[in-house]
């Protein structure tokens, strides 16, 4: 056992967090959320030249071929920056969906591409019960000859309007057959509305199907495996979090050096000493937790379900407290928009819901224990 | 980075299943005396047990072979402290305050004559020890300790008072912080002395807890006689023969309490499927069945920190300050389990041992008391907090 980056591992992690402070620094981020899609196409070139794309998958569809550790590693790095753009869409929903579920033609048409940084996509799973769980979906597909035809809502699909693809969750024979379905964004039939949401560095959409027509050779082979999809999202997305819980307490630590107040650092008063104490206890316990849960990912050990559901619940009570830390330890230029405070906090209110808020893996978490 | 052990730790761990199960009884806990009821014949019977694990080449695992000890590995630590947690072997901790403090402020600091004459007899249990840190002025200002020790001869003379020492009554040597500097800054006027309980002049006064019990007791030094060569560390040295003491206090052992959180954890959930709230089981209620989600995911999360620790260690040779994560989140934590155990007892949490309707006689109400002294115990929650934000942060300095 050893816990902790080997050489290899510290470098890729160096060298994302370099990239990212130079590529994606905080103007760049702010000048994004006012745009159309919240993604820069620069910055995307940048990252596929850099191989981030296809880090996880095999060789064989142009992947590096590195291990879920590593892809942990770079989502901590994104999320320390709120790192916008469909990163997270194309590698960990529709990548991971992909491989686990595209046949091998489908791999080489749509993997080998998306490994390379040329296809971006995206899933679409929830609907507007709001659950991000594996169940009976409302949308559906009818056969109609050869083809199928798509129909119905899907709600918060991240990246839609810039996947070139959407993956969709969908049911035929009222509702007894379970599949996923490939969709081309230009489809017609196709809607894709932007959901008004607080956190503009993430774009959320409603998806609409409207009697969409694919081929047969747009459904992949088996959609069972769709939990480990959600519980590797659960994972991925937990290292994003520690990734901006621990820049936020980073700039609480800077800020309560600088700042005086009755004349001396309020670092150096143990109300924020001891507040700071306990941001970093949180961070580093999330951390453990997520790195645990991406090993056991990295090794298809079994019990994934739960490190995810452990990792997920604790990092997501962990982030949205340490974000409001960041708020009130900055005082009245905490609560204005020209600090950062604030995009942070909202992000960690995001992702607190997505792929299960702590209540949601808590549950899963009583059934794996036997309650 | 990876979270397996080699097949060598694993036959390391084997090695230590097989010997504990051959050595002891699976249902000791019936047939041995209680703490709670017998102080005397429970500290026999500890003593015993750790003469067995000494005689078998266990006790010391961590210490250096030159010193009789075992010179395992880090993760051979790991291993060998969870499976005698998981084994629900008898918890060491009481006796240990010899092998898990004493030992290794001797061989960082002791002279060659000390290591001779006290290391091996602290491994076989033959001489149990106490420490003597705090006094009634000096709980998280242990620094500020007003013990006097005076040179008279080839002699200390020693006076004063110390307080919550464990294990006082029973224990035949102290490791003893005292001031020999009174002029000097207060962490720079102080040495360490091991005493001899036995010398005239002592007195030990039992405290009574909030459990009942009497583990603890104030000491009283007047006029006590140290030799000279009983001091380790060079004198005014012993702040840093007390900081190699706390840092081991917050060192890897920590993997035996979470195992026994674990078990604890795995108690209540037993107690869940079997007493019921509101007219169905507790294990049925979802805000209860969170609340236990909550504590598991807590003792899991417990047990990562503790690997990443126990790699840092492994790393850089010596635990670090985040060692301080380690003791604030379990202590905290502790108190949080025990407090759901008596929320899930509701009125029958507060029967203790000896009444007819107590549950698990009345061990939760028991652990739910004993669990507000680890946040207390080896500096408190408050001082693990200013030592992370100004030892790990780098915060200024209140």
């Amino acid at each position: 056992m050893d816990f902790g980056f080997t050489p290899q591992q510290e470098m890729i992690r160096n060298e994302a967090a370099a990239f990212l402070s130079r590529e994606c620094a905080m103007p760049l981020v702010r000048e994004l959320m006012v745009t159309e899609h919240s993604h820069s196409e620069t910055l995307w070139d940048k990252m596929a030249s850099m191989g981030w794309m296809g880090l996880i998958f095999p060789e064989q569809y142009d992947g590096a071929g590195l291990s879920f550790v590593e892809l942990s590693i770079l989502m901590e790095q994104m999320g320390a920056v709120l790192m916008s753009g469909p990163y997270f869409s194309t590698v960990v929903l529709a990548g991971l969906t992909l491989l686990e579920s595209a046949s091998d033609s489908q791999k080489e048409r749509w993997l080998t591409p998306l490994a390379r940084g040329n296809l971006k996509a995206t899933l679409a799973l929830t609907e507007s019960d709001g659950r991000c769980a594996v169940s009976s979906p409302t949308v559906r597909a009818e056969r109609d000859g050869k083809d199928y035809l798509i129909s119905g809502t899907k709600l918060f699909v991240p990246d839609a309007q810039i996947a070139d693809l959407i993956i969709c969750w969908a049911a035929q024979n009222s509702g007894k057959d379970l599949m996923l379905v490939v969709v081309d964004r230009d489809s017609e039939g196709l809607t894709i509305t932007p959901l008004k949401t607080m956190d503009q560095t993430r774009r959320l959409y409603e998806v609409t199907f409207k009697r969409v027509r694919i081929g047969r050779d747009r459904v992949l082979e088996g959609y069972s495996a769709l939990e480990r999809v959600l519980d590797r999202a659960a994972i991925a997305l937990s290292a994003q979090m520690i990734g901006g819980a621990r820049r936020v307490l980073e700039m609480c630590v800077e800020f309560s050096k600088t700042r005086i107040q009755f004349g001396r650092p309020i670092g150096s008063f143990q109300a924020i000493q001891h507040r700071c104490a306990d941001m970093l206890l949180l961070v580093e316990s999330a951390r453990s937790a997520v790195y645990a849960a991406s090993c056991n990912a990295a090794e298809n050990k079994g019990e994934t379900g739960l490190l995810a559901s452990i990792a997920k619940a604790y990092t997501s009570d962990a982030y949205s407290w340490i974000a409001g830390e960041g708020i009130q330890i900055h005082g009245g230029m905490g609560f204005t928009f020209e600090h950062d405070a604030h995009l942070y906090f909202k992000r960690a209110k995001a992702d607190e819901f997505m792929f299960g808020d702590s209540n949601f893996h808590l549950d899963r978490v009583a059934d794996y224990i036997g309650l | 980075m990876n979270l397996d052990y080699t097949p060598e730790e694993e036959a390391f761990r084997n090695q230590v299943r097989s010997w504990v199960s051959a050595n002891l009884s699976p249902d000791w806990e019936q047939i041995s005396p209680r703490q709670s009821e017998n102080m005397d014949e429970w500290m026999a019977f500890l003593k015993q047990w750790q003469r067995k694990l000494y005689d078998a080449g266990w006790a010391g695992i961590s210490w250096p072979k030159d010193y009789g000890g075992r010179g395992a590995t880090i993760n051979e630590q790991l291993i060998f402290t969870e499976e005698m947690a998981k084994t629900k072997a008898p918890n060491l901790m009481n006796v240990s305050i010899g092998i898990e403090l004493v030992g290794p402020a001797i061989i960082h600091h002791g002279t060659e004559a000390q290591k001779q004459r006290y290391l091996r007899k602290i491994l076989s249990a033959e001489e149990i020890w106490c420490q003597g840190f705090s006094e009634p002025g000096a709980g998280s200002d242990l620094a500020s300790l007003q013990t006097r020790a005076t040179p008279e001869g080839d002699h200390f003379v020693v006076t004063g008072q110390k307080v919550w020492t464990s294990w006082a009554e029973y224990s035949d040597f102290c490791i003893l912080l005292t001031r020999t500097d009174p002029d000097a800054q207060k962490h720079k006027g102080i040495s360490c002395l091991l005493v001899d309980m036995k010398s005239p002049g002592i007195t030990i006064r039992p405290t009574v807890q909030i459990t009942g019990e009497a583990e603890f007791s104030e000491v009283f030094f007047d006029g006590v006689r140290v030799p000279q060569e009983n001091l380790v560390g060079g004198i005014n040295q012993g702040w840093t023969v007390a900081m190699t003491i706390l840092m081991h206090e917050r060192g890897t052992s920590a993997i035996g309490y979470q195992i026994r959180f674990r078990n604890e954890l795995e108690d209540l959930i037993r107690l869940a499927k079997s007493h019921d709230y509101d007219g169905r089981p507790i294990s049925e209620d979802p805000l209860f069945r969170r609340k236990l989600a909550q504590s598991f995911v807590e003792v899991e999360v417990l047990k990562y920190n503790i690997y990443r620790g126990a790699t840092q260690i492994m790393r850089s040779g010596k635990p670090g300050p985040e060692s301080s994560i380690v003791k604030l989140f379990w202590s905290e934590m502790d108190r949080r389990q025990k407090a759901l155990g008596m929320e899930m007892l509701g009125l029958y949490s507060q029967l203790v041992n000896g009444s007819e309707w107590a549950v698990d006689h009345g061990k939760w109400a028991r652990a739910f008391l004993w669990s507000r002294a680890g946040t207390i115990y080896a500096g408190s929650s408050e001082i693990q907090r200013n030592i992370i934000a100004e030892r790990v942060l780098g915060m200024p300095r209140a």
